[in-house]
């Protein structure tokens, strides 16, 4: 496809569409409402044994040894070390560094070294406390700021597990050009996903039989590429199911991977299936967090308010092992610079070792953190220029036709500005930050207006998805029923009733006559893995092409003529499979022609497109308690067409609510690397009387590539919901707020340092 | 310890019938009612009445059965999540969750159905403050609750419309 068809293929302008643009009901609800959805800890195997883990007591040491304790059973455990896995004992992600279970050295407070497993759970729980890692300590690295000086090298040659450069333009000759230049620092702390679902694992495993996984899990592939080097088995002898999975937001992308392992290493050594389920307490600590970051702006201006130059720093701790952290470095680094054109924009950054457990995935995947860093940086430079931080970013918006910071010319429709007015007319934004201003100079509780304008790339970053070349199948049953195998999770956001909703408009039926069928790698095909805000508009494409295949096959065969009739279907199927034999499809993804990424240099077409938004909070600060509270709350976005509009606003309410969290609740206590609040009663989440109305509306510009026109959209929300909660907060109170999340007990002190 | 001491036989009603289960006194409800009767559409989020997922009714009583010793429901009248619909019939607050988006991974669901269901026994016609409230105790990360606001908005006023 040459230039300039692809960007005619961008735009899809037939809205008439039956099923797609509905809010059909969730395709599993009727499960989940009545309790009879089965859950990883709702299934129960005949002789079945518990499992559990003992983890390091230090950060950083050597093991010298292991005790197991007075007074428990020790003969009737199963209990695996390292010595007992019979292939590599590494967790296979992008690289192999991290280990399954520790052998001689640890490197995080929370790192596996020994499994157990016992018919009783209670005893296992027991025994788990019962057991010692005696360990030598080492000096180890708990800051950003220590990992980059190299206090000590505990990854490495420097810490350093990844860096990118990102250059447009040259910003150290445009200083000159710039009348004014603003710098900040900017931070944002460690996030857990708190899906109410722990994780958990059941696993059959021996010689014989080989490995086969049940849990909740994100990425069945994933874990499958990890089992088959841990038992060294060819990759048909390892299965990987997925049972409904009661969240996941990024928190089990790479982690399940880990408890899969050791459930299947257990029930490979005991003959018996383990099942293994983490406690509130373990997943908190030990699981993935989103990755804490620091950021640093210089941002050059003129004076009538013209971006000249961003220079942008960014860094994430990665914690112990490299895991996901380059593949979240890269999204938070082509983020950094948002939805604006400047001629001259470096960024550079790196994800830092330290010795706590790793961080990883979290909806939005790096650019919450970068984006909340430039989105503060936005209001306090058009506060230094003394223009409104609306007018600021408007002479800033980029266009259609204009080159992001990664010099990708941008070829969709955008209109931010469009989409600011929207979202400040239905928030009342001007008339309010006009008469806050005014009542807030006689009242102890102050009130403000903020608003953060932003961008998300959906599908895997540059060449991403031309390497995972995700494939779905599908297959027509004599009924007229048609099956839809691909390896996308549900855990939700709604991937079922998305599918369905696809194959039913492709092909003129009722979405009851699409079958999803449950992910299990012994029976679906590799469609990649359930994360980037891919699944709608990279997978759900695959969905549509081998729908339309199936019907190609039924007219090619002169069974169905082009009338839509589910009868009609039904009928020809029969007929074909009857006649010449199985009906089916198998679609791979063809990555576009027009889209090029230049690895090397960090620029090209880093995403296929974008979902392009503006939201904007109204919040209230009591200054005497430093309760801060979000009125308010208003997200416009474009994010092309929606294919379920219930589904679509349930993913940004959600997301909204979780972006309230990270920049107003969730604080990690850290303890020499370890989560020392693992609990829900200390690291606060929103509850129903913290969450403000969450108003959410949609611009639909169809997007060609997209099935039906749709974008992608379950990571968005998280990217400018906190800046606008704290660019709110910083209009209410006047404080310049550079830190998230913002607990009370912060605000007081910034509250009370400005009182003198 | 919870299996501290010998088990003993509990006998209670349970959806609307007679059932029995054996389990150490100080056990979790939660853990006796999923394992002992199966009834796994009780969930457990935090094991610390937290999070609502295991909210079950208790002689009419909204608790978190992850605090509720099992030698406590001798006697009782208990509803979870599979009595909630008759038969095939879904009660009208599962009907409204399943329309208006109120579940999405669906862990928070019974233990939220619970919940509303318990409020609107309670008060018929909540405002939305009231209806803020009465589900404080029941934690969901994935909608933001504002779905979960709608579908129990819904539910009272078709009530309230289908008399």
């Amino acid at each position: 496809m040459d230039a300039k068809a692809g960007q005619n293929a961008l735009l899809n302008l037939d809205m008439d569409t039956r099923v797609i643009g509905k809010p059909v009901p969730r395709k599993e609800g009727r499960e989940k409402v009545t309790g009879r959805a089965r859950y990883v800890d709702d299934i129960a195997l005949p002789g079945m044994l518990h499992g559990a883990t003992v983890r390091s007591q230090l950060a950083r040491g050597r093991i010298v040894g292991i005790r197991y304790g007075a007074g428990i059973p020790w003969e009737e455990f199963t209990i695996v070390t390292a010595r007992d896995i019979p292939g590599k004992n590494c967790v296979t992600l992008l690289i192999e560094d991290q280990p399954c279970l520790a052998d001689g050295v640890i490197d995080h407070p929370e790192e596996p070294v020994v499994l157990l497993a016992h018919s009783d759970a209670y005893l296992v729980e027991e025994a788990r406390r019962a057991v010692e890692i005696v360990c030598e300590p080492l000096p180890a690295v708990f800051t950003i700021e220590d990992s980059l000086t190299r206090k000590e090298v505990i990854w490495g040659e420097d810490n350093i597990f990844k860096s990118f450069l990102v250059e447009k333009g040259d910003v150290e000759s445009a200083w000159a050009q710039a009348e004014l230049i603003v710098e900040g620092e900017y931070e944002t702390g460690a996030q857990e996903q708190l899906y109410i679902e722990p994780n958990g694992m059941i696993a059959e495993a021996s010689p014989e039989k080989g490995v086969t996984v049940w849990g909740s899990l994100q990425c069945p592939y994933y874990v499958h590429k990890a089992l088959v080097p841990v038992f060294g088995l060819p990759k048909h002898r390892v299965r990987v199911v997925q049972t409904e999975t009661g969240g996941g937001f990024g928190g089990k992308e790479e982690y399940p991977s880990m408890i899969a392992a050791h459930a299947a290493l257990l029930a490979w050594k005991s003959g018996r299936p383990v099942k293994i389920i983490y406690d509130r307490a373990e997943d908190m600590v030990a699981t993935t967090k989103r990755h804490p970051s620091k950021t640093r702006h210089r941002t050059g201006v003129t004076r009538d308010g013209r971006l000249v130059a961003m220079d942008i720093d960014f860094t994430i701790d990665g914690g112990a092992y490299e895991t996901l952290s380059p593949v979240v470095l890269s999204r938070g680094t082509i983020h950094a610079a948002g939805p604006y054109s400047c001629p001259n924009v470096r960024i550079r950054s790196r994800a830092v070792a330290t010795n706590a457990p790793p961080h990883g995935a979290f909806r939005g995947f790096g650019a919450p953190q970068s984006v909340f860093a430039l989105e503060r940086q936005m209001d306090r430079v058009a506060e230094q220029l003394g223009m409104t931080p609306d007018e600021f970013r408007r002479r800033n918006f980029i266009h259609e036709g204009e080159t992001l910071a990664v010099h990708q010319v941008v070829r969709e429709k955008v209109d931010m500005k469009r989409l600011m007015d929207r979202a400040f007319e239905l928030s009342g934004y001007h008339e309010k930050r006009e008469r806050f201003a005014k009542e807030n100079a006689r009242s102890a509780i102050k009130r403000g207006m903020g608003f953060a304008s932003f961008l998300h790339g959906a599908g895997f970053t540059g060449s991403g998805e031309e390497y995972l070349a995700s494939e779905v199948s599908a297959e027509a049953t004599p009924d007229g029923v048609v099956r839809i195998h691909a390896a996308s999770t549900e855990m939700g956001q709604g991937t079922n009733t998305i599918f369905s909703q696809i194959a039913a408009e492709a092909l003129g039926l009722p979405c009851e006559q699409i079958e999803i069928v449950q992910p299990d790698t012994a029976n679906v095909p590799n469609s990649g893995p359930t994360v980037a805000s891919r699944t709608s508009m990279i997978v759900g494409k695959l969905v549509e092409s081998a729908a339309l295949e199936i019907e190609k096959k039924l007219k090619d065969s002169g069974f169905l003529d082009g009338k839509r009739d589910p009868r009609a279907f039904a009928a020809a199927c029969r007929r074909y499979i009857s006649e010449i034999g199985p009906l089916g499809a198998f679609i791979r993804y063809d990555h576009p022609r027009d889209l090029h990424w230049d690895d090397e240099r960090y620029r090209g077409d880093a995403y296929g497109a974008y979902a392009w938004a503006v939201y904007v909070a109204e919040v209230s600060v009591d200054t005497r308690t430093a309760e801060t509270r979000v009125e308010d709350f208003v997200a416009v976005q474009e994010v092309g067409r929606v294919i379920n509009p219930v589904l679509a606003a349930g993913q940004i309410e959600g997301g909204v609510a979780q972006g309230v969290g990270f920049a107003l609740f969730e604080n990690i206590v850290w303890r020499e690397g370890r989560m020392v609040n693992g609990q829900m009663t200390n690291y606060v989440m929103p509850t129903s009387m913290d969450v403000p109305p969450i108003r959410v509306f949609f611009e639909e510009i169809p997007y060609g590539r997209g099935p039906g026109g749709a974008k992608g959209i379950g990571e968005l929300p998280l990217d400018g919901s906190a800046p606008a909660v704290i660019n709110a907060v910083a209009n209410a109170t006047g404080l310049d707020i550079r830190r998230i999340p913002m607990t009370p007990e912060t605000l007081l002190e910034m509250l009370e340092s400005a009182r003198g | 310890m919870a299996e501290v001491g010998k088990k003993i036989r509990v006998e209670c009603t349970v959806n609307g019938e007679a059932a029995a289960f054996e389990a150490y006194p100080m056990e979790r409800l939660l853990d006796a009612l999923r394992r002992e009767l199966r009834l796994t559409g009780t969930k457990e989020g935090c094991g610390e009445g937290e999070c609502g997922a295991c909210a079950v009714e208790m002689d009419g009583a909204l608790v978190n059965s992850c605090l509720v010793p099992a030698a406590q429901a001798q006697g009782a009248t208990l509803r979870t999540i599979e009595g909630v619909a008759c038969a095939d019939e879904l009660h009208a607050i599962q009907k409204a969750f399943l329309l208006h988006g109120g579940s999405q991974c669906g862990i928070c669901t019974p233990g939220m159905i619970l919940a509303s269901v318990n409020l609107l026994d309670r008060n018929p016609s909540p405002s939305e403050e009231e209806i803020r409230e009465g589900l404080a105790g029941n934690l969901c990360r994935c909608t933001g609750y504002t779905k979960i606001f709608a579908s129990v908005v819904a539910a009272h006023r078709k009530r309230d419309g289908g008399g």
